[in-house]
């Protein structure tokens, strides 16, 4: 399936490059590097690219294209799903997913991805099972590693493999035993103009951090599940009980994991926890142009609004921005014309807001478009949707587990239109 | 850490590999591996590499193993000497080493070991650690790209994995079988129904590749679900109804889905829900090429849930919405608003986007569709505003009522600051104005107007064209933009002076009064040009509305041949016949068949044999829910590591009947009933699981149903969670466990609403707080006659005739017990056995027939449960009927 696979940086190197079946040329990727050129940004390369003899999926990310090198017809998905959970066990070995992580710790992703695929067929993909092959680099272990001699290469085999639970391992202990949940919501939306919403959607998950001894047995339940319109679930979870009670029962993986992500079901209002008021305009004939946007608060349940990140793409006619924030600090890029605001928190006494104006280029007539205003933001302690976890039970095991379950809101691809 | 003086010197990590020391060498290759991961070769050291492969470091091990693999085909000769270590490790005790020395031996790709790997291969197969098959199973593609002549006896091995019931084997074999033999349908037959029902517990991965290979074989083997006359694409707006259609087809001409057919439905539903996106693709587009029509619409909420991913899974997702929406609009019409355009999307992602929406268009939807396009054409992103007005264009022509709007529409757009968006809208309204050769006169002498300051040569090109079309339309106009032509035609663009020809030629034929000279001198102009397309189109025309003696019959059809009503272009979208390929494919991607594409076949006329998938050995999972049966399994044989003799097993009869907890007059309108369900129950292992229904006969809402907390008699009671609220007439299903610690004992608690509590009580037959298990005739013996004196109960009966068959003692004896059936070789002696749901103690139960008496024997430690069952079974057994 997989033949090969470059790792190409944003200047256009190949840093890395892994064979699992014959060596392929990697003058392959010069047709990747065509894309590229043609490509206005780094996002626009498509994921599919076909060359005479193979083709190129990419994905990107951390400004790296991961660029996997196919012969024959496979579903594209695989690939790219592949791909980025090989990203995703980078991130979690390294930390950070970047060109210097790679490069300090290749023979680490060397062997992680001996592992990962067999023959270009995925073969062992859950973190649970690569840290039982494979102890992720710590500063101690390279310091007794280079000591002692010894490695960091597992000899067994994993057990989780032939278990009826791959996903966890055995032998798991600990002192203190804990559990945490993050109900985690995103809210999705475009607000026109007027602003009115046009679209709004919440999506959420569930990212849960589980060190418990043993095997537990561990059911979540909800106060109101019939707000989760479609979910996924790792594979842990027991489908049937869902479908049945609407419970979530699963024996979970060591460490962390995303137990559940979710759609809320689109029949229900969405609260907008912010507002925009925003004055952009440009007058014809001058080159001047104004600016204003104040931030409010709405809908938060008491709850305050803070990190909020402000960011816009102002026209390309517009040469400089003077402006003056009420609160937080503001850049301004003239080259990619990208104006952010780090506001941070939003006092609703005292409503943060950024004025000024905007020179243009002399002589150029007024830019058509007003920009469209992206905004993040984060509201802890609340699920906008109104989910709650009703109760945490574990069976299985005789001990007393320490539970902890935390809610948040945050911004999604969350737009103004102006 | 080495001084960076040792860095990439050959001479220095060879003398390194040859040293004594681990560490060094261990040092060496993390060198060599870096090297080989930037690029270089590292192929001169491999003498001093492969010496290190009997190596007792598994790191160091490991490392040479990834070199080897890599330089092994370049350096056959040398790469010959480490086979033996494999050989030798293949025998290893430790089922890790024989794995991976199997999947390193399977990688060198040296042609003289091709014996050696296919002995490899075959006693791998018949390992007895899956993983050793799994990797077996891989080792089958391998084997196959370096010799395509072994492809007879591997499919031998594939045949024999592919009865492999791991789940760890399922996967990969399945994925050797598609590329060495993808057209041995027949091997799958006998397989068919353990991979639908192991489907859901075989890796992700591995599900991917079952799903795609189980659409082709349901295509060749089962006969269309769709109905009869229904065109695939058939018109968007009956697809909401056709259910019903269906049915009434299928009362002509009734339509029985084949089991095997629904199995698979069944068994990969539950996969919608998978966190990889490539299962629920998988999903989706089995669904698509094989459900019926009605059934398709649950896989568009799991799809639209894709769409939040990552910005290359939301690009593929996008295409294969594309073409679902072209014929099936009403599956994603109620999710328009997930297409809506962001201006931080990726151009391909916008152009899809646009793409759908222009595909869900419809009367109802259209003015809320238009007025997102309206923002889009403001885009800063250019040529995504010029894809919008194509896309308008689309919609147009599409829809006639909104027609008329979007030209005026457009109209607007030509004032536009920006060249791109003037010239596509030139481009789009030309070709509206063409399928619409209505009075637009209108427009066309806006445009006329406009032609001076628009400077795209397509643009310019497009509005002559228009003028000399309808030049009829505007004759004022016509002749005076041909005027301004003349004058500046050496200087256009090659496809603006084609277009000046083509109007001066026009015009000489409709208005040669006011012409003629001008078209002279135009001709005169392009019969000098430079580019040779324009002399000869020159010369053409010449000949052609020029009379002369020269000039033969052609020139009398001079106006019927140029101004011949010409039929209008089709709008259409680029997905329109995406779907010739499977959906999901790298084909349907990349629009061209990708090379290993398999054709999904049309279904069969009549369905092939059928029977051809029966197995010998009878499967009792075949109708039951698979996917919950297999999940659940996980539990069994974690949480309860029960005795091994005692495990229980799935229970033989499950009786309908429910009692009735609570009345509807006395729980004023609610009304309870309970049933036991029979299953082991999942909140703990000494607890009997039963299954509640809850019905309100009031015409109000009831809230916040639940057990109280405080109310039980000594039992221990798993609550119901909750129920915030049960509507009128509405009922709900809810289970609990109930641990009645092996006796009759009622269990009483109080159910409770917000207003009131009842008290209720649940009494068990004695029969209900059994668990069958299954054991061997030998084993019942043996354990009989432990459980002997006391512990034994007996009676003697006199059977009523037709009790007398030994269909009906059984039925008659699980009906009133949980208990399960022991395969007897003696045939008037039925033996039954189970264990107490709390302590576990065995319950065997026999029936001796001894014409015309029975005797009954009940053995087990709770003598109490014994005597009591012994009473029931005798009541049950004397009784005739059913």
């Amino acid at each position: 399936m997989i033949h090969s696979l470059f790792l190409i940086n944003a200047s256009g190197d190949i840093f890395l490059e892994k064979h699992w079946k014959s060596v392929v040329s990697r003058s392959v990727c010069d047709y990747f590097f065509e894309a590229l050129e043609r490509a206005t940004e780094p996002e626009n390369v498509p994921p599919v690219i076909p060359t005479p003899h193979h083709y190129l999926i990419n994905v990107l990310r951390h400004r790296i294209y991961f660029v996997a090198v196919i012969q024959s017809e496979v579903p594209p998905l695989f690939v790219i799903e592949f791909l980025h959970r090989v990203v995703d066990t980078f991130q979690d070995y390294f930390g950070v997913c970047t060109e210097a992580a790679i490069k300090d710790n290749v023979v680490v992703v060397y062997e992680l991805l001996e592992e990962m695929l067999d023959n270009g067929f995925p073969l062992a993909t859950e973190s649970n099972i690569l840290k039982e092959l494979i102890k992720p680099p710590t500063i101690l272990r390279t310091v007794v590693n280079t000591i002692t001699g010894s490695t960091n290469v597992g000899e067994q085999l994993p057990t989780g493999q032939l278990s009826v639970v791959p996903w966890r391992r055995t032998g798991v202990k600990y002192t203190n035993n804990e559990a945490y949940f993050d109900v985690v919501e995103e809210i999705d939306a475009i607000i026109d103009k007027s602003g009115s919403t046009i679209t709004a959607e919440i999506q959420g998950v569930i990212d849960a951090c589980v060190k418990l001894t043993g095997m537990p047995d561990l059911t979540l339940s909800f106060m109101n599940p019939r707000l989760l319109d479609d979910v996924s679930f790792h594979p842990c979870v027991r489908f049937k009980r869902w479908e049945a009670e609407r419970i979530l029962s699963f024996i979970p993986p060591d460490g962390n994991f995303r137990l559940l992500s979710y759609h809320v079901s689109s029949q229900n209002l969405v609260a907008i926890p912010v507002y925009v008021k925003h004055n952009i305009s440009f007058r014809e004939g001058s080159s001047q142009g104004r600016f204003e946007l104040t931030l409010g608060p709405k809908q938060t349940m008491g709850k305050a609004v803070e990190s909020v990140l402000v960011s816009s793409q102002l026209p390309r006619g517009v040469l400089n921005a003077n402006l003056n924030p009420s609160q937080g600090t503001y850049t301004f890029d003239p080259v990619t014309k990208l104006l952010s605001w780090d506001v941070g928190k939003i006092n609703p006494q005292k409503l943060p807001s950024l004025k000024g104006s905007m020179s243009l280029q002399t002589g150029a007539s007024k830019p058509d478009e007003n920009p469209t205003i992206n905004i993040q933001f984060k509201i802890q302690q609340l699920a906008i949707s109104g989910l709650k976890v009703n109760r945490l039970d574990m069976y299985g095991e005789k001990y007393k587990p320490f539970k902890g379950i935390k809610y948040m809101t945050k911004a999604g691809k969350f737009q103004v239109r102006t | 850490m080495l001084s960076p003086w040792f860095l990439c010197r050959n001479e220095d990590l060879k003398e390194m590999l040859e040293s004594n020391k681990e560490s060094l060498k261990l040092e060496a290759m993390k060198r060599i591996v870096g090297l080989i991961a930037k690029g270089k070769n590292a192929s001169e050291l491999f003498p001093a590499v492969v010496k290190n492969v009997a190596s007792k470091n598994i790191e160091l091990k490991k490392l040479v193993y990834v070199y080897l693999v890599r330089y092994a085909e370049e350096q056959q000769d040398l790469a010959l000497l480490s086979i033996s270590t494999f050989q030798r490790a293949l025998k290893d005790p430790n089922q890790l080493i024989r794995a991976s020395a199997l999947r390193v031996l399977s990688s060198i790709r040296v042609p003289i070991i091709v014996p050696i790997m296919m002995l490899a291969i075959k006693e791998a197969a018949t390992d007895l650690s899956p993983y050793v098959r799994k990797t077996a199973a891989h080792a089958i593609q391998k084997l196959y790209s370096l010799d395509p002549d072994q492809k007879e006896h591997l499919i031998e091995v594939i045949e024999k994995l592919l009865k492999d019931k791991s789940t760890l084997v399922a996967g990969s074999v399945v994925m050797a079988f598609e590329e060495v033999c993808p057209d041995r349908i027949d091997l799958i037959h006998k397989n068919y129904r353990k991979l639908c029902n192991l489907l859901v517990d075989v890796e992700e991965w591995g599900q991917v590749v079952i799903i795609h290979m189980l659409t082709r074989y349901a295509r060749t083997q089962f006969v269309s679900p769709w109905r009869e006359d229904a065109v695939f694409d058939e018109n968007s707006a009956k697809a909401f109804y056709d259910s019903e259609e269906e049915r009434r087809v299928d009362q002509s001409k009734p339509y029985i889905m084949d089991p095997d057919h629904r199995l698979l439905l069944r068994n990969t539903k539950p996969l919608l829900q998978s966190r990889n996106t490539a299962v629920v693709m998988a999903v989706s587009q089995l669904y698509w090429h094989l459900a019926p029509k009605h059934e398709l619409s649950i896989i568009t909420k799991s799809l639209v849930r894709l769409l939040r991913s990552h910005r290359e899974v939301q690009y593929i997702v996008l295409q294969n919405i594309a073409t679902m929406s072209i014929q099936r609009k009403g599956m994603f019409e109620p999710f328009m608003k997930s297409f809506y355009v962001r201006s931080t999307d990726a151009t391909h992602i916008k152009t899809l986007k646009l793409e759908i929406l222009t595909n869900l268009a419809n009367e109802a939807n259209i003015s809320t569709i238009l007025r997102e396009f309206q923002t889009y054409v403001k885009s800063q992103d250019k040529a995504f505003a010029a894809a919008t007005i194509q896309a308008i264009g689309c919609c147009a022509t599409n829809i006639s009522e909104v027609t008329d709007t979007c030209l005026n529409g457009l109209v607007l757009l030509l004032s536009n600051r920006d060249e791109t968006v003037v010239a596509e809208s030139v481009v789009v309204i030309k070709k509206l104005l063409q399928t619409q050769p209505s009075q637009h006169s209108d427009i066309i002498k806006h445009m006329a107007k406009l032609f001076d300051n628009i400077t795209v040569p397509m643009a310019r090109a497009s509005i002559l064209w228009l003028m000399g079309e309808y030049c009829e339309h505007v004759p004022k106009i016509a002749p005076d933009v041909l005027r301004k032509m003349a004058k500046t035609f050496t200087d256009e663009e090659d496809i603006v002076k084609l277009q000046i020809v083509n109007l001066a030629a026009k015009l000489y034929l409709t208005n040669s009064k006011q012409t003629k000279l001008l078209t002279q001198y135009i001709l005169n102009l392009g019969k000098y040009d430079q580019n040779y397309d324009i002399r000869d189109r020159t010369r053409f025309i010449r000949q052609l509305i020029v009379p002369n003696e020269k000039s033969g019959a052609l020139s009398k059809y001079a106006r019927r041949i140029l101004m011949a009503p010409k039929p209008a272009p089709v709008l259409q979208s680029a997905f329109k016949d995406r779907d010739r390929f499977q959906l999901g494919t790298l084909s349907h991607t990349l629009n061209s068949q990708a090379s290993g594409y398999l054709e999904l076949s049309d279904w069969p006329a009549v369905a092939p044999d059928q029977s051809v998938r029966n197995v010998e050995v009878v499967e009792p999972v075949k109708e039951t829910g698979a996917p919950a049966l297999s999940k659940s399994k996980h539990f069994d044989a974690v949480s309860w590591p029960v005795c091994v003799s005692l495990q229980a097993s799935s229970p033989v009869f499950v009786p309908e009947t429910s009692h009735e907890l609570l009345h509807r007059m006395t729980g004023k309108g609610l009304s309870a009933q309970y049933r036991f369900t029979r299953q082991p129950c999942i909140y703990g292992n000494s607890m009997v699981s039963l299954q509640l229904t809850l019905s309100n006969s009031t015409d109000q809402a009831l809230e916040n149903i639940h057990i109280s907390e405080k109310s039980s008699t000594g039992q221990n009671i798993h609550r119901f969670n909750a129920i915030e609220r049960l509507e009128p007439q509405a009922s709900v299903t809810v289970s609990m466990g109930v641990d009645f610690n092996d006796s009759t004992q009622a269990a009483n608690f109080q159910l409770c609403t917000k207003e009131d509590e009842f008290s209720v009580s649940i009494q068990p037959a004695v029969g209900e707080l059994l668990l069958p298990i299954t054991m061997s005739e030998a084993d019942f013996t043996k354990e009989q006659g432990k459980l002997v004196g006391m512990n034994e109960s007996s009676a003697t009966i006199t059977m009523t005739p037709e009790n007398v068959s030994s269909q009906s003692v059984n039925r008659k004896v699980v009906s009133v017990a949980n208990l399960g059936v022991i395969p007897s070789g003696q045939e008037n002696i039925y033996r039954f056995s189970g264990k107490t749901v709390s302590s576990g103690s065995l319950v065997l139960v026999s029936v001796v027939l001894k014409d015309p008496d029975a005797v009954i024997t009940i053995n087990t430690e709770k003598t109490v449960m014994g005597s009591m069952l012994l009473r029931q079974v005798k009541t049950a057994l004397t009784n005739s009927g059913p």
